[in-house]
């Protein structure tokens, strides 16, 4: 009995053993991965902020006020980016008020109101292929649609409208994800107590889904703000050394709206001029104003990050 | 079987119901509903009980492709809820639902008792506030919340949660209110709460109430219905169901030799 007992041990602390030592191959696969997984996110990081702090060290010399309340000039010691911002700025706010309105309403039909059909299946796929279209053609519909089929000229407004469209697939698909992430329970809740379909977009689906649709706006809006063929394709001056009117006014209605059809130009363009410059000092505003894109590029990303988690907090599904 | 005394608030007629994808899921299902009764229906998942509980609101409709057959008549107006002209809206606003779950608004306490009375179109501020105190109370949950209406839904427990849903069921004076497994997620304190609750609400509305638990239909309801495989097996009284079925079915059910 006694010696049976002790080859039942035997046995068991042997399968031990093996098991043991499974483990620790097992493991060392875990290792192996997260290291080449490392590598691999720091091929990508590196690179980024390699440029990144190339970028600034080379502009490093024009980081102070005068380069944003300058104007262009010949002299590259003395030109600055306020045209290039401004029109930066004024066409962001042409694109915002295209892109959300038409996006978001866009968003909340094809989930909520749109009948699930071939038809609506097509619609879906097309908008999905949309986000993928090179930047370029949608330069071209611009410049044939808006420029001169609806006569819109060259101007902030053509401009717009085209990044408006070009981020509207970025909009309309964050939109329909944000509402997909309602959990059905709320809906039933909401149309059990008597709500039309309307009352429940209204108070329920739009309200719920406000974080994730902001983070696509502004993740799209941090696209166009960098995107220069489209722009260029249409036509935007690329030395303009006077502002657009401006959109205060100070008589009633105080607002004004010449500036849409002014002739303007935007940062990305700006800096493009300057680095086809063959003077080396005008390679220095370009750096620098590279920079500054991609800083305002990431506050714009760090600020859909942070709105999507205040506005989630208070939501726990 | 036909109770003579007790006034009916509804009853099906040949209920069929089919899913989009084909499946037909009640098979002409018939049974009264009382007034001021609580009615439950027992039977083992997949049955139907669930599906037949959703059409006295039309909660189908949200989903395209699914149809009804047959009758729903609720009284005293005798009008066929399941009828194409009837509104699934106006049906909703006389019949409100309690899920499962707590489902409630990630809003306030009040503004969840009160989004009913907000779909009405009621604005009068006195009037949505004398109405939530009321259902709260109703909800027995007026005590808890009283001083903190404006928090967060989502800060109450799970059984406050619960009853908080049944308080929004309640704001707007439904005349049937419809219990989907109200206490399946909840402990057993909580649901000896919402049960006490509903025993305590059949004075003021009826209620059909889908269950799991057969002790739970046994202590609470009034009439208990017995569905298997989408067709009705036995109806009749609590008692008798739990002490005399009719069928040997629903015996094995309730004994747990099946189910």
């Amino acid at each position: 009995m006694a010696v049976q007992t002790t080859q039942t041990q035997a046995s068991v602390l042997n399968n031990l053993d093996a098991v043991r030592a499974m483990i620790r191959r097992h493991k060392r696969n875990d290792i192996l991965f997260a290291a080449v997984g490392l590598i691999a996110l720091m091929i990508g990081l590196l690179t980024l902020l390699t440029l990144f702090i190339q970028l600034v060290s080379d502009g490093y010399p024009r980081f102070n006020l005068q380069f944003f309340s300058d104007f262009p000039s010949r002299r590259p010691g003395s030109a600055g980016i306020l045209t290039a911002w401004v029109g930066s700025l004024l066409v962001m706010l042409v694109t915002f008020f295209t892109a959300v309105p038409v996006g978001v309403g866009a968003g909340v039909y094809l989930e909520e109101y749109a009948p699930k059909n071939l038809f609506s299946d097509l619609i879906e796929i097309n908008v999905s292929n949309l986000a993928g279209v090179p930047s370029i053609i949608y330069g071209l519909l611009a410049l044939g649609l808006f420029v001169y089929g609806l006569g819109l000229g060259q101007s902030i407004l053509t401009a717009g409208l085209t990044l408006g469209l070009l981020i509207l697939p970025v909009v309309i698909v964050s939109t329909r994800e944000a509402i997909r992430g309602i959990p059905v329970a709320i809906r039933e809740a909401a149309y059990a107590v008597g709500a039309t379909k309307w009352q429940v977009v209204s108070d329920h689906i739009v309200k719920y889904s406000q974080g994730g649709i902001l983070t696509g706006i502004i993740i799209g809006m941090s696209r166009a703000i960098g995107e220069t063929a489209p722009i260029i394709t249409i036509g935007a001056l690329t030395f303009i050394a006077f502002l657009p009117p401006s959109p205060i006014s100070d008589v009633a209605p105080y607002l004004n709206f010449e500036w849409l059809s002014s002739g303007f130009t935007v940062l990305p363009i700006q800096m493009f001029n300057w680095l086809s410059r063959p003077d080396h000092a005008f390679h220095i505003n370009a750096a620098a104003t590279g920079a500054i894109i991609i800083v305002v590029t990431l506050l714009m990303n760090g600020t859909a990050i942070y709105l999507r988690y205040k506005i989630r907090k208070n939501i726990k599904w | 079987m036909v109770n003579t005394q007790t006034p009916l608030k509804a009853e099906s007629k040949d209920l069929n119901f089919f899913y989009a994808s084909g499946h037909q899921a009640l098979k002409s299902v018939s049974m009264p509903i009382y007034e001021n009764k609580i009615t439950a229906l027992i039977g083992p998942s997949g049955c139907g009980k669930s599906t037949y509980l959703r059409c006295f609101n039309r909660m189908h409709d949200l989903y395209p492709g699914n149809k009804y057959e047959g009758q729903i008549i609720m009284h005293p107006d005798n009008t066929n809820i399941l009828e194409h002209g009837v509104d699934a809206i106006e049906v909703r606003m006389r019949i409100s639902m309690v899920f499962q779950k707590p489902n409630p608004f990630p809003k306030s306490i009040f503004e969840n008792v009160a989004y009913g009375l907000r779909v009405r179109g009621e604005t009068n501020k006195r009037t949505v506030a004398d109405k939530v105190e009321e259902a709260l109370k109703g909800a027995a949950l007026w005590n808890e919340v009283k001083d903190r209406q404006q928090d967060l839904a989502f800060n109450l427990s799970g059984g406050q949660q619960q009853r908080l849903c049944i308080a929004r069921a309640l704001a707007t004076d439904p005349e049937i209110m419809l219990f989907d497994e109200p206490t399946s997620a909840l402990d057993p304190i909580a649901t000896a709460n919402i049960e006490e609750l509903m025993s305590e609400l059949r004075h003021k509305l009826t209620i059909l109430v889908v269950t799991h638990n057969m002790q739970q239909a046994a202590r609470i309801s009034d009439y208990t219905a017995y569905m298997y495989l989408g067709e009705m097996m036995e109806y009749g009284d609590t008692d008798t169901i739990f002490t005399r079925p009719a069928r040997k079915e629903t015996e094995d059910y309730i004994t747990g030799k099946f189910g």
